[in-house]
């Protein structure tokens, strides 16, 4: 185990390279660069931007600056951010990057929370009302864009009912403690959802499906067959097998989470990663741009590994060696 | 005076001796398009202590059936035991409550199924799935179930049964699934072992150690079985008494050592026909002509007169009654009437 683990950590670097190349030039590709905005100001001679090119190194070829974009980010510097002159994208990234975490988590745990339980009380009372309840909930919910579905959570819970704050990560400067916590907390509740509905209605057909095809196993007419209790039989015997998909994909969750934040935080404006990430595109912020990305393979690389390791571990089956 | 008295006598010693008495039974499936499948349909028969009974029948005919709805182990909807008794021991389980029938199942039924492959739960370890049994009717702990565990894998043969508790179901062969299935069947001390096609899914070889080793287990536990299968070399090996089931019903009722020398109903007759000898020399294998009706579409009068040699008008008309020829040998078939 361990050495698979290690094999496969050592195969992220190729990966990574071919990732971090890719978007490199197809960054590079999009037309303009982190000056084009500023040029619409009349009043400032071209040739200013000429010799800030230059400082920036826009001007060299592009293999050059993939090179220096790569030596010094294996050196553990991402360099500083071309909108926001002179602050380090560390610095940039640190700042947001705890809220995207906390909003994932917040969408991951109501995934969870929600779709496990209704999956399984839906597969256990297979075509009754309920089951289509949820079954018609769960298509809506994949069919509903993120975007759409934040500004309507806007519209009825923010603006109409006044439950949850519309935007940003807290109300006032000074609160403290448990105070802080909470109004954090009421300020995820809304980005939290709707970053977790599209999960939330995959999950609960996913685990309705696998319960529903267990069931049907011969071990579990076994488990029957000794005089078990259905919850035993459910519980025990039912889940466990259930589970072992949904692990798997959980682990691959993760990448998708942080990149549906991209867009559910921009509609909350929510200062996260995504929001920043949605800016250095569009003022072709290279550096931020190079960074986020790298953040985002790599989650996606890790989750993909655990999702692996994660496997091994519900069924005995698995074994890396 | 005396002998009606020895008579009746006999006849208790006779009831007493009785493990299992299936009177009438019915489980019927109600299919989408209202169609009724009759899959068992009006079954009796009778299991003694200590003895072995085979249920033999092509697939289709309700043999597995009947062993489910013993257990109450039909799937409910859309299968439902509309009518008939079964009794273990005098006691009624088809009205038993899902409560009380759970302690039947396991505890004093165990059951064996045809595929070892796929009958054991893969996550669990071995030792867990028999402890299971042993913690539920043998109100035992954790530990206890464990090392009763052990002792039962040693009594199904195996060798390393201390490391075998703790493996997990892919790390056995089929035939040793199998034991461990026997084990589980057998750990709570069961009256009686169903084993539907325990044999079949297994290598030849592998069949005979298995067949001797629920024969064995049912003289240690002092228990019976009732052998679904539709392999009638497994029958001659282990079986004492021996039913044919066709379209849902009992065709044959017979010794082994009866049926297999005198044959009543043709469907048998054919049955036998269709085992490859190694003396004769033909060139054709006999076989039965056509299949097994499904269960939503039996034909008017017997249910085997479209296949049967020697079918007359009269068994296109009426189903014939199961005729007792003598106290042993059962037929259903007019062939056999006055």
């Amino acid at each position: 185990m361990h050495k698979y683990i290690i094999r496969r950590i050592l195969q992220f670097i190729p990966m990574l390279f071919l990732i971090t190349v890719l978007v490199f030039g197809l960054a590079k590709a999009a037309p303009g660069d982190p000056l084009t905005g500023e040029m619409l100001d009349p009043e400032i001679d071209p040739a200013v931007y000429e010799i800030r090119r230059e400082a920036l190194g826009l001007n060299d070829p592009i293999y050059v600056q993939y090179w220096n974009w790569l030596s010094s980010v294996s050196q553990g510097d991402f360099g500083k951010s071309m909108q926001y002159t002179g602050r380090s994208v560390m610095e940039l990234i640190q700042a947001r990057v705890w809220n995207t975490f906390y909003l994932s988590l917040f969408a991951l745990g109501v995934t969870l929370a929600i779709a496990i339980p209704i999956g399984i009380y839906s597969a256990n009372r297979k075509y009754s009302l309920f089951d289509y309840g949820a079954t018609t909930f769960a298509f809506l919910g994949l069919a509903t864009p993120n975007f759409f579905a934040g500004l309507l959570a806007i519209y009825v819970f923010a603006l109409t009912l006044g439950w949850f704050p519309a935007q940003g990560t807290t109300t006032a400067l000074g609160l403290s403690g448990f105070e802080l916590f909470i109004d954090k907390l009421r300020h995820l509740v809304l980005p939290g959802l709707t970053l977790g509905l599209a999960s939330t209605a995959a999950y609960m057909r996913y685990m309705r499906t696998e319960i529903l095809e267990v069931k049907g196993s011969d071990f579990i007419r076994t488990a029957h067959a000794k005089g078990l209790s259905n919850e035993s039989v459910l519980y025990k015997h039912t889940l466990r097998n259930a589970l072992i998909p949904i692990i798997t994909l959980l682990g691959l969750e993760f990448g998708t989470l942080l990149s549906g934040a991209i867009i559910t935080e921009r509609v909350f404006n929510y200062p996260g990663l995504g929001t920043l990430f949605l800016n250095a595109i569009s003022n072709r912020d290279y550096p931020v741009i190079m960074a986020i990305n790298l953040i985002l393979a790599v989650s996606i690389l890790v989750g993909n590994l655990l999702a692996d390791i994660f496997y091994a571990i519900v069924d005995p089956r698995i074994r890396y060696d | 005076m005396q002998e009606q008295q020895l008579k009746k006598q006999s006849l208790e010693k006779q009831k007493s001796n009785v493990l299992l008495e299936v009177e009438g039974l019915k489980t019927y499936f109600y299919m989408d398009n209202d169609r009724v499948a009759k899959a068992v349909d009006d079954v009796s028969f009778s299991i003694n202590k200590g003895e072995t009974l085979a249920l033999v029948g092509e697939s289709g005919s309700g043999k597995s059936i009947t062993s489910l709805s013993i257990m109450r182990l039909i799937p409910s909807p859309p299968g439902k035991i509309v009518e008939g008794s079964i009794k273990l021991e005098g006691k009624e389980l088809v009205t038993l409550s899902d409560k009380e029938i759970r302690k039947v199942r396991g505890n004093d039924i165990g059951m064996i199924f045809q595929e070892p492959m796929t009958s054991l739960n893969p996550v669990f370890t071995i030792g867990n799935q028999i402890s299971e049994s042993l913690m539920k009717h043998k109100k035992m702990k954790k530990n206890e179930a464990y090392k009763k565990a052990v002792d039962l894998l040693k009594l199904v043969g195996f060798a390393r049964a201390e490391q075998i508790v703790n493996e997990y179901p892919h790390q056995l062969s089929g035939g040793m699934r199998q034991r461990a299935m026997i084990a589980i069947a057998m750990s709570c001390d069961p009256k009686l072992l169903i084993a539907d096609e325990p044999t079949t899914a297994l290598d030849v070889t592998i069949q005979a150690q298995i067949l001797d080793l629920m024969v064995e287990m049912k003289e240690k536990f002092e228990s019976s079985i009732l052998l679904i299968t539709h392999d009638l070399g497994v029958v001659a090996e282990v079986a004492d008494r021996v039913l044919v089931m066709y379209g849902g019903q009992i065709v044959e009722e017979a010794s082994v050592y009866e049926l297999f020398t005198k044959p009543k109903h043709p469907y048998t007759n054919g049955l036998l026909a269709s085992i490859p000898n190694l003396e004769a020399d033909v060139e054709r294998l006999e076989s039965i002509p056509g299949t097994v009706p499904p269960a939503h579409r039996f034909p008017k009068g017997c249910r085997f007169a479209p296949r049967c040699k020697h079918v007359m008008d009269k068994c296109y008309e009426a189903n014939p009654d199961l005729l007792e020829i003598d106290s042993k040998h059962k037929v259903r078939c007019y062939l056999y009437e006055e």
